[in-house]
């Protein structure tokens, strides 16, 4: 292993590591890309197209080519930039895209065939025969072209989201980052700073300039201790704000575990919503390339990056021979002067422009161009053409500076335009984008460490003037002034292909091409040639090809387009995304207040919405699930059963308005109910279908208590709120959900009354007193608040009693242990179910907002003599006219089966959607019938009592004869209820 | 998203729940169905400045318009949707 000297790595502390399965070490501070180089390692993948070998080309998250899959098992995870990836000890890598050894890819052969795969090919080529495309041309170009392979295994680790709030948040720690960090934490401002390195500091750890004539980090150091010091500053390194969204927020990911071998108790990501008043954005900015034939060989790379690998982690980028520059711009002479300080030999530095100086002991070749590489593998040797000819340089790195690229990507979030500055030759965040974001810094065009320091400062004190905060005066660091003199000399010209976008295989050719096939406006140029569209989102390609494109048109670059970038800024992983919501967390869960009692009598439960009903209960023997339906239902009919019915919503309705409210809000009229009675209720949508059915007690005079459909609880109160707030706000009503607040447990059977009378506190339960339909308050079991409703939903005689939430498990076990010498059975939803199709009451399969109370039988239920919602349009023609009604379904021979969804027709006729007569809604295997029972909707059901018609469900080939017959399979004069 | 509720200040849109065009609180009274059917089913869709409702479901339960730009998101203002209506019925009195 080869390192310079000096350095932001940890010698003390060696760290080893793997790289498709061979040994290295590297030292805390390393990335795995400088770890890598520091090891001679100069291969790293194959590029996406043509298989090309790659080595790194930059040091930060623009890295387009040294994407490895990161760690092993479940936690293997694929296209990890390198230059990201944080040392630990124990970490393996591995290159991609490859068939057998990286060194030697099968696939590489398509870098021969490259004159078939340029821009175009598979959009021209694979059209025919069109079968073939999703057969078998897909999946080969997918196995051929590509990145890494997932792990296929869930993910073991956890991840968390958080909410942060600031006065001002600061995009990126670099020289601008932390004086406007500094200036606003000073200024007494919530700061949050979040920089995606692991380390503070920016492109100052890059660099070999003094500040206050000593080494930056030092100056860093400072200010790093006073922000950790100051409780009003949060300080978020490993942190990627990846997004700008409405009102000032902001997405971020937090790496917290990335840098470890597992998480071990920590969460691997957390993604944080960061609301903040202002922002700074101090992102910096990204060197590009100059685009010449075979520019993408291992070796070469970004001259910048080079300079950052030599003085942050003291890693000489070539060992087999000296390095070379090619640059436009003053800003390539400076890697060679810190180069040579540390000792690297430098070949020359090929300046592009026509007047250049050396600013050290080394070679320029002013006016000169790097025409071509040599080198299977890695770099060679590089030609050059000059004023003198042309000549051959042997060679073991180029670093290529085109100029930097200020990060203008969150400022480009929200439609924010770009603008072009031909004094930088460079975009500068523009009008629009997100509201209080303020660009600084190199982002901004201010890319010397004098003009970043200055202007973070100065976006600081903007951001706290906005805020009404005074800033007080910072003394900045004096730093060394320096000047780009970046020339507009874009891309080398020449017949071989010259690579722009390298994570994409994009190059000058396919531009041309695009040019060539009128693909000219930025947009159509990116979706034809693909340019952009990678992992990096074209960072250092996108400005690049739009300068190509427009030499090709004659065109000013501002003329030819600009880029925009959309979220995210770097790639986020859906698990982050998810923050923890998987599996039994991906929603709330809501447990009946019977929940544990139930769980212990073997209940096996159901999702019913957020909640979780038992299904039904398992007793000793019983081995399937209609054993123990069947047993329910029968023990109701017979004896006496209690279920839970929490999960119906409750509304509770007070005032002096209350009736004549839900006047309003039901087809049918509750002013008239009176009090201590209850009263079936329909509603419906404003657009005349029915929406939802419930009960309505009056318990006073003002004071009035509905139910709704379980799933309906939440959508029925926000409606009637809706209707409180809006239609008639000058009624005086209130409305409170009670739907968590009581316990509601159904007590049906033809013994409930008796086993009621055993808990009531000497409340008068006879037919006289307290009829069907009736509803009081009382107490129960010496004491306890209760309301008791004589409602049935199965046809039984049947009561439901509510006590407070906290009282319904003790409440269930009471009348268990009192009714044991009753048969007192629990019952769950299964059981509900049959029999209430057995009763033909509706349910949530009838009421499936294409239906109408007319359908029900319950169209004289909508009252006349009143407005209310959506009583109008039921009235309206093509509602009123639908002669579809719901009826009962017995098959002609009972061992047949009766199948929701099955589609009806008159016997014989050939079933089409013309002759179609209606629809099975509900079907159950029904003890009391002995058969399979249907609730249908039929075509003048009403009228077609006893007449056999076929129930077809194509989809499973059958084809059933059931007879037509009251939806009232149980008890159809109602006796029971009223028992 | 934040929405700044009369009453309690600026709250993130996911508390709120999104019913739609403000029109929905001049409801037709009486029987005319053409009216109903306008109220129902036609909507403006404006590119602009638009008011609408929002429901403050995970809040304090009261139902907002918001004037939003379309275009931009900015939030012009948020009134308490009773308080509108009122006024409405006030107006038409």
């Amino acid at each position: 292993m080869t390192r310079l000297t000096g350095g932001l790595i940890d010698r003390s502390q060696s760290l080893s590591f793997t790289f498709d399965g061979t040994r290295y070490t590297g030292h805390p501070g390393d990335t795995l890309a400088s770890a890598l180089l520091a090891n001679g390692v100069r291969l790293v993948g194959r590029s996406f197209k043509y298989h090309r070998p790659r080595g790194i080309v930059a040091a930060g998250s623009e890295e387009p080519n040294a994407m490895v899959t990161l760690r092993e098992g479940a936690r293997a995870e694929p296209n990890t930039r390198a230059t990201m990836a944080e040392l630990f000890d124990g970490l393996s890598a591995r290159s991609q895209n490859h068939v057998g050894p990286l060194s030697f890819d099968m696939l590489a052969v398509n870098d021969l065939l490259s004159p078939f795969f340029a821009a175009g090919f598979y959009y021209k080529t694979f059209m025919w025969p069109r079968a073939f495309w999703e057969k078998l041309y897909e999946p080969a170009i997918r196995r051929a072209a590509g990145l890494g392979a997932l792990s296929e295994q869930a993910d073991p680790d956890a991840y968390d989201r958080g909410f942060l709030h600031c006065d001002l948040l600061i995009i990126g720690a670099g020289a601008a980052g932390l004086t406007a960090a500094l200036t606003a934490g000073r200024a007494g401002a919530r700061v949050v700073l979040a920089d995606e390195d692991f380390r503070l500091g920016g492109r100052l750890m890059a660099e070999s300039d003094l500040l206050d004539h000593a080494p930056a980090t030092q100056w860093i150091a400072s200010v790093e201790a006073e922000l950790r010091a100051l409780p009003n500053v949060r300080i978020l390194p490993r942190t990627t704000v990846f997004g700008a969204y409405d009102h000032g927020i902001y997405g971020a990911v937090e790496r917290v575990a990335d840098h470890l071998p597992t998480p071990g108790t920590l969460v691997r990501q957390t993604l944080w919503r960061i609301t903040a008043k202002r922002a700074v954005l101090a992102a910096g900015a990204t060197e590009r390339h100059i685009p010449f034939a075979d520019n993408d060989r291992p070796g070469v790379m970004l001259a910048g990056a080079m300079r950052a690998y030599a003085n942050r982690w003291a890693t000489a980028p070539g060992t087999k021979g000296p390095v070379a520059i090619f640059t436009n711009n003053d800003d390539g002479h400076r890697t060679a002067v810190d180069l040579m300080a540390k000792g690297v030999p430098i070949a020359a530095v090929i300046d592009a422009r026509a007047r250049s100086e050396a600013q050290g002991d080394y070679r320029v070749i002013a006016g000169g161009m790097v025409t071509g590489t040599r080198g299977r593998l890695g770099l060679r040797s590089i030609a050059v053409q000059h004023s003198g000819g042309s000549e051959s340089l042997s060679v073991g790195a180029l670093g290529v500076s085109g100029g930097w690229n200020p990060n203008v990507h969150l400022a480009s979030h929200h439609r924010g335009r770009p603008v072009w500055d031909e004094a930088r030759l460079a975009f500068l965040p523009g009008q629009g984008g997100p509201g209080g974001l303020i660009a600084a810094g190199a982002c901004a065009g201010q890319g010397s460490t004098v003009d970043a320091l200055a202007d973070g400062h100065r976006a600081a004190v903007q951001a706290l003037a906005d805020l009404g905060l005074t800033a007080p005066a910072l003394a900045l660091p004096h730093a060394h002034p320096r000047a780009e003199n970046t020339a507009p000399i874009w891309h080398v010209p020449g017949k071989r292909r010259a690579w722009v976008d390298f994570q994409n295989d994009v190059t000058v050719k396919d531009i041309a091409l695009a040019h060539q096939e009128n693909m000219r406006p930025v947009e159509h140029l990116k979706r034809w040639t693909t340019l952009g569209m990678a992992t990096d989102q074209g960072k250092t390609a996108n400005v690049t090809a739009l300068a190509v494109m427009a030499e090709l048109t004659g065109k000013s670059i501002p003329q030819t387009g600009t880029t925009i970038f959309r979220p995210p800024y770097t790639g986020v992983s859906l698990g982050v995304l998810g923050g923890g919501d998987t599996g039994t967390n991906f929603r709330p869960r809501r447990l009946t207040p019977t929940h544990t009692w139930a769980k212990a009598q073997g209940a096996v439960f159901v999702e019913v919405g957020p909640w979780m009903r038992a299904q039904y209960f398992v007793r000793p023997g019983e081995t399937y699930w209609r054993q123990s339906v069947d047993r329910e239902v029968l023990a109701v009919r017979s004896g006496v059963g209690l279920c839970d019915v929490t999960t119906l919503g409750k509304i509770d309705v007070q005032g002096a308005d209350a009736g004549l409210f839900l006047d309003r809000v039901y087809a049918n009229a509750m002013a008239s109910l009176k009090v201590g009675m209850v009263r079936y209720g329909l509603m419906l949508r404003e657009d005349g279908t029915l929406y939802d059915d419930g009960t309505c007690a009056r318990l006073a005079e003002d004071h009035y208590v509905v139910t709704t459909t379980t799933a309906n609880a939440g959508p029925v109160y926000a409606q009637m709120e809706f209707a409180r707030q809006c239609l008639w706000p000058d009624l005086d009503v209130q409305l409170i959900s009670t739907t968590d607040a009581w316990a509601q447990i159904a007590v049906a059977g033809p013994k409930a009354r008796a086993l009621l009378e055993r808990v009531v506190d000497g409340f008068d339960l006879s037919n006289e007193a307290f009829p069907f339909m009736a509803c009081a308050p009382l107490t129960v079991c010496g004491g306890t608040r209760a309301r008791l409703f004589r409602i049935s939903f199965s046809g039984e005689l049947a009561y439901e009693l509510a006590v407070p939430a906290r009282y319904g498990n003790a409440l269930m076990a009471r009348l268990m242990e009192l009714g044991a010498d009753l048969g007192a059975t629990p019952y769950g939803t299964e059981a509900l179910g049959v029999m209430r199709i057995e009763k033909g009451h509706a349910a949530g399969a009838e009421l499936t907002g294409q239906t109408t109370a007319q359908m029900l039988g319950l169209g004289k239920m909508v009252s006349k003599k009143k407005d209310a919602i959506g009583a109008v349009m039921s009235r309206r023609g093509g509602l009123g006219d639908d002669s579809r009604r719901l009826v009962g379904l017995v098959p002609l021979d009972a061992s047949h089966t009766v199948t929701p969804g099955a589609h009806l027709f008159t016997a014989g006729a050939h079933p089409s959607m013309d002759s179609d007569q209606g629809w099975v809604t509900s079907a159950a295997y029904s003890p009391h019938v002995g058969s399979s029972i249907g609730l249908a909707f039929l075509e003048r059901g009403d009228e077609r009592m006893g007449e056999v018609i076929t129930a077809a469900n194509p989809l499973q080939g059958q084809s059933v004869a059931v007879k037509v017959v009251s939806a009232h399979f149980v008890d159809p004069e109602g006796g029971r209820l009223r028992a | 998203m934040l929405i700044p509720h009369p009453l309690l200040g600026l709250r993130d849109a996911q508390e709120f729940t999104y019913l739609g065009d403000a029109s929905l609180i001049d409801r037709p009274e009486g029987s005319d169905e053409a009216a109903l059917a306008d109220y129902v089913y036609l909507r403006d869709n404006p590119a602009g400045l638009h008011r609408e409702l929002w429901f403050h479901e995970q809040g304090d339960r009261s139902w907002l318009v918001v004037t939003r730009n379309t275009l931009t998101h900015e939030i012009v203002s948020a009134e308490l949707a009773r308080d509108v209506a009122l006024a409405r019925k006030e107006g038409v009195a």
